[in-house]
């Protein structure tokens, strides 16, 4: 069995309802993502059109993730799932530096690091993974590759020609494929970016969800110390709250 | 429209912040003390086969002893960097044998501990009155010949604990800039310009020939170095994604300022003063040769390190 999962770009119409489901699902803390679904905008005043590409892990068959991690926290399921196990994970970041697609970020809960799972816990009770559920136009795609007769091997014999991957170049044989996208929508280095289109730039965390920017010292200290009472009443307080604006949140 | 790439004329109007960078100072800091750590025992090994112990009399014991002050500036901040530091035990207890990190932490634990022992005859065998009843001065004196018998295993050791640094950049596949094969020769340039630039500040009572010979590898190593950082910063010939992150540090800015002060202060202005160095022997600018050296290689790591982290990469 080697699970993967297909985006129809054609049918995706950028609702960001499986963002939302991933968030709630996985309990994704804010300023981090494991699925996103990223606006682009192609082509020049009156010839232009706006296409929306989810990103997220690619499982990879050869995940450098995977290759780089010093004690196995990122390893395979049987299913071919790359799975996260944030026990283990001592933080140092590797995974990130190798990972192609940006796709893993260092949880500020936990300070370890963690990915989209295809929502492993999910399918081991004979689940869709959330996004999949949610999407209300069915571009998500999720099945076994390796069965003929699976959905998503379907898809991709009915789409031959036209099923991409990211960055092929990379050699990670990625188990998440594409329908429908372009070099426009696929490769980040044909896309401008500028400024002032990102969310979430500078959230402020409440105490109990810990501080992605702490100190060093904090990190030596952290079995040490006991659990302080806190006193988040103060962001429930609207009309004197100043500083949780939007303009600091980046938001717009 | 205006502002979209010419040929693809694509641009993102909404996404969410890139991580911006993630391995930050404290790797460099990592980086550069384990250039100099590893780097004095090479340099020492080379002086020790060129020249007579008697004309460096203090190489013996101050040699490890800098090896071990900069191995553990480089295994505290490699902790420090952990957003986990006390589970580092689990590269130890669970160790992953296909990455460079693990294989690394292993060789340079190793590699500490045995620096560990040269440091502790070496000393004690110079200095014999200090703690003459000392249970550990005592075995570290009565085992005095181990020294000589660990040090090829040392130097052998020196050189993949050098170089895994290189392979760790190799395995964050990511970043296209540090793929290059080059990278492997950088990390031994840079040890060769830190280990000579260390042993440069111990080497005032030693023969003017044995200073010679540092000065020599301070310029070889500044020259080559700077060879190598030129060709990849003007002759990229590597990925698409190399030449972007190439194009950041081309355009100016901070990174640009950086890495041509660390171009000038740790390789340029040096080599000129090592190689006249080499004609009339001159202790203080020797000195300054070796700290602009230390100084313009831990900019240039710097930058070398972060500007890929600049990139988006999806």
């Amino acid at each position: 069995m080697k699970l993967g999962f297909l985006v129809d770009l054609n049918l995706c119409m950028g609702c960001k309802g499986c963002e939302v489901a991933c968030k709630v699902e996985n309990e994704v803390p804010l300023s981090s993502w494991r699925l996103r679904v990223k606006y682009i905008d192609i082509g020049t005043f009156p010839d232009t059109s706006r296409s929306f590409t989810p990103l997220r892990c690619n499982h990879c068959e050869s995940a450098p993730c995977e290759r780089i991690c010093p004690v196995s926290a990122l390893h395979y399921l049987e299913n071919g799932i790359v799975n996260v196990d944030s026990s283990r994970c001592i933080g140092c970041a590797g995974c990130m530096m190798a990972c192609p697609y940006g796709a893993i970020y260092m949880d500020p809960e936990t300070n370890t690091a963690d990915k989209c799972t295809y929502c492993a816990h999910r399918v081991e009770s004979g689940m869709m993974p959330a996004c999949v559920v949610v999407c209300p136009v069915q571009a998500n795609i999720f099945g076994d590759v390796d069965d003929e007769n699976s959905h998503i091997s379907q898809y991709i014999m009915e789409h031959q020609g036209a099923v991409q991957v990211r960055k092929p170049e990379k050699h990670t044989s990625p188990k998440h494929f594409y329908v429908g996208g372009g070099n426009q929508t696929l490769n980040p280095l044909a896309q401008q970016r500028l400024e002032g289109y990102n969310l979430f730039n500078n959230v402020t965390h409440l105490k109990h969800i810990g501080d992605p920017h702490e100190s060093v010292i904090d990190r030596f200290t952290e079995p040490f110390r006991s659990e302080e009472k806190l006193d988040n009443r103060s962001f429930m307080d609207f009309d004197n709250n100043t500083h949780e604006s939007h303009e600091e949140e980046g938001g717009h | 429209m205006e502002n979209t790439i010419h040929a693809t004329q694509a641009i993102v109007t909404l996404d969410v912040a890139l991580p911006g960078i993630i391995w930050g100072w404290m790797i460099t800091l990592n980086m550069w003390a384990k250039s100099v750590g590893t780097g004095v025992i090479l340099v020492g090994a080379f002086l020790l086969y060129r020249h007579k112990k008697e004309e460096m009399p203090n190489l013996r014991w101050m040699m490890p002893l800098i090896a071990f002050i900069f191995l553990n500036i480089f295994l505290l901040f490699t902790l420090a960097d952990l957003h986990h530091p006390y589970r580092m035990l689990n590269i130890f207890l669970h160790p992953h044998w296909t990455s460079a990190i693990t294989v690394g932490a292993w060789m340079a634990s190793i590699f500490t501990g045995l620096i560990t022992i040269l440091m502790l005859i070496g000393y004690f065998d110079a200095h014999p009155d200090v703690r003459r009843n000392g249970a550990c001065a005592k075995m570290a004196r009565a085992n005095s010949g181990l020294y000589e018998k660990l040090f090829p295993f040392v130097v052998f050791l020196a050189v993949p604990v050098t170089l895994y640094t290189a392979i760790i950049m190799a395995e964050a596949s990511a970043r296209e800039l540090w793929q290059a094969p080059a990278e492997v020769m950088q990390m031994m340039w840079a040890a060769l310009m830190a280990g000579s630039a260390g042993l440069i500040f111990i080497s005032g009572s030693w023969s003017k020939e044995s200073r010679r010979d540092l000065a020599l590898v301070l310029a070889v190593a500044t020259f080559f170095s700077f060879m190598m950082y030129m060709g990849e910063y003007f002759f990229s010939f590597k990925s698409a994604e190399a030449e972007a992150t190439l194009a950041y540090v081309h355009s100016g800015g901070a990174y640009n300022t950086e890495f041509w002060f660390g171009m000038a202060l740790g390789f340029i202005i040096p080599f000129f003063l090592a190689v006249s160095n080499m004609k009339s022997d001159n202790k203080t600018l020797l000195r300054f040769a070796a700290i602009l050296a230390l100084v313009g290689l831990y900019m240039a790591k710097d930058v070398w390190l972060k500007i890929p982290q600049m990139l988006s990469l999806s």
